[in-house]
């Protein structure tokens, strides 16, 4: 529990909330200004461009004035379209997005106003939880911005907004499990506390739930959140070469700058997710005068990284087919997570009941080994039959 | 403020409920089934439920709804039925007898002592050291593992049964089909 709402509430304390909430909601979309703007401007230096060099230094000011332009466009209504579903959508894309913002740890404890508070907007007990909720109901506005359109192609945007959406949520709730099951807690601020002490190799490897669950994870959560939030190679959605825009084809103006905003924003909130839960949040040494707040310094550093990461991503890999989108969240994924989780859970009973490690390892990697060659076996004689199948076909109804 | 948030969220999921069968258009409808359930996350949570309501809304607005509006989408909602026309006779005067008489009951349970007007009867839904969660786990891990254990069997009978019903028949199998019944072959 925040130490913030320890002793009674009175008005400085809801004055204290209100604060934090306007300094979270202008934190991300500050963040989503420059996200932008770096974003552009990286992909231009991996790909021997400039980029955007026009507005402020930089071109830093690029994001504003598309913004402002965005505003004074005409805001179109297909006139096929269903009016209220349609108006509403931008709308579902966006508050899930921001809403999931709120769980995660800024920063360490720091004081405002004579008052100890996390830098954190909301810290239930149930945070984990509240992130997935959220994480599932943001497919909505995809999928109803595609289906409300009255159009052909994105409807086909929408359908796989859900499809996808549906697939790789299974592979990044095992991901997420996994660090849940080494925090034992479900509160975001736990499982950042939890991460917090002397580390691995005499304190040369943090104690980040990176190594403490043995990677896999890791980059599972990554791959199936990247699938989540529809960023590139995953972009089939929108898929701008086969779909036209895909499910905002039909937009213009501010509701087509939410969609824009709240993709921005996932990317955000999905690389803050990956740093709270794996990469120690903001744990760091202290910086020297900066007290409390140098957690917030950490946080922002790992975050800069990520999103780096997810730029180059982007600029690299190119977009997956369907059938290749399916089968690798389907038969690679869920399995591997799946297996992982098992593989974890059993040496955490291993060490409560005193097992022998190494007994427990060799069996579990025993066990891996025989389910991922059945698995094998399966696909492989599923995918002769059907293929038979597709050749027999015309053959039987001839 | 209790009785604030639940005035809130009771009428969210009232006015929703009487949306999902009052709308012509089964979009409209699913969304309004979206904003029933959210009412009902947002009661759990009033009474000390987090993972519940965490649950409510991770599986039943992340994943069935969608699902509902997967298939409506790709089914298609275009086809305008007949409203009028009930498909069972005597369908309409059933719903609203039965209606009347869950009503009636749920007047009589409020009267009983049967409510009480406490978070749970099951125990306390959270202690001063146990969040809910934990609560939650301990009871069903520890006393009602057997139904647990038994909900799960179910739903991978139900995995395995959807698998067997969706599956394509094979050659061999269609074969078969072939010789009992040539139409049903090329109906396909």
């Amino acid at each position: 529990m925040d130490p913030l709402f320890g002793h009674g509430i009175d008005l400085t304390i809801v004055l204290i909330v209100i604060g934090k909430t306007l300094a979270t909601f202008v934190v991300l979309l500050l963040g989503v200004l420059l996200l932008i703007w770096y974003e552009r401007k990286l992909i231009s230096d991996m790909q021997n461009r400039i980029g955007p060099n026009r507005a402020g230094p930089y071109g830093i000011l690029q994001t504003l004035a598309d913004g402002i332009k965005l505003f004074f466009k005409e805001d179109l209504l297909p006139e096929q379209a269903d009016r209220r579903v349609f108006r509403l959508a931008p709308y579902l894309s966006a508050v899930p997005a921001f809403a999931a913002f709120a769980v995660i740890p800024l920063g360490g404890s720091v004081s405002i106003a004579g008052h100890r508070t996390f830098l954190q907007l909301a810290d239930p007990p149930v945070g984990v939880l509240f992130l997935l909720a959220m994480s599932s109901i943001a497919v909505y506005g995809t999928m109803l911005a595609g289906w409300s359109s009255g159009s052909k192609y994105p409807l086909l945007g929408g359908v796989r907004a859900s499809a996808q959406a549906i697939s790789y949520e299974g592979a990044m709730s095992l991901a997420i499990a996994a660090a849940v099951l080494i925090a034992g807690t479900l509160s975001t601020h736990g499982i950042v506390a939890d991460q917090a002490g002397k580390g691995y190799l005499r304190g040369l490897l943090p104690k980040w739930n990176l190594f403490t669950v043995g990677v896999v994870p890791v980059v599972i959560y990554v791959i199936a959140a990247t699938a989540e939030i529809n960023r590139p190679p995953f972009d089939l959605v929108e898929a701008d070469s086969e779909l036209v825009g895909g499910f905002h084809t039909e937009y213009s103006s501010v509701r087509f700058a939410l969609f824009y905003l709240a993709e921005f924003m996932n990317t955000i909130t999905v690389s803050a997710v990956a740093i709270t839960l794996f990469f120690g949040g903001p744990n760091g040494p202290e910086i020297l005068g900066l007290g409390g707040w140098s957690g917030f310094l950490w946080f922002l550093i790992k975050e800069i990284l990520f999103l780096s990461v997810y730029v180059w991503i982007r600029a690299t890999l190119p977009r997956f087919r369907y059938d290749q989108l399916m089968d690798l969240g389907w038969k690679r994924l869920i399995p591997v997570a799946l297996y992982w989780l098992l593989l974890i859970a059993a040496l955490r009973v291993g060490q409560d009941q005193g097992w022998n490690a190494a007994l427990v390892i060799g069996i579990g990697i025993g066990a891996g080994a025989l389910a991922w060659g059945l698995l094998g076996l399966a696909a492989r004689t599923g995918a002769e039959q059907a293929a038979e199948d597709a050749l027999g076909l015309g053959e039987v109804r001839a | 403020m209790d009785w604030a948030v639940f005035v809130v969220a009771g009428i969210a999921t009232l006015v929703g409920a009487l949306g999902v069968v009052t709308c012509r258009n089964p979009v409209h409808s699913a969304l309004m089934l979206v904003m029933t359930l959210f009412g009902i996350a947002v009661l759990f949570v009033e009474q000390d439920a987090h993972f519940l309501a965490a649950v409510q809304v991770i599986v039943y607005a992340g994943a069935v709804v969608v699902l509902f509006l997967f298939v409506i989408m790709l089914l298609g909602v275009e086809t305008n039925e007949d409203l009028h026309k009930d498909p069972l006779r005597g369908q309409r005067p059933a719903a609203i007898a039965l209606g009347l008489l869950m009503l009636l009951e749920v007047l009589l349970l409020v009267r009983s002592n049967w409510v009480t007007g406490a978070p749970s009867t099951a125990g306390a839904a959270r202690s001063a050291d146990q969040t809910n969660v934990e609560v939650l786990s301990r009871s069903l891990f520890t006393r009602y593992l057997l139904p647990f254990e038994a909900t799960s069997v179910l739903l991978l009978i139900a995995v395995v049964g959807a698998v067997v019903l969706a599956r394509r028949p094979t050659r061999a199998e269609l074969a078969d089909i072939n010789e009992d019944d040539p139409d049903l072959v090329t109906a396909e």
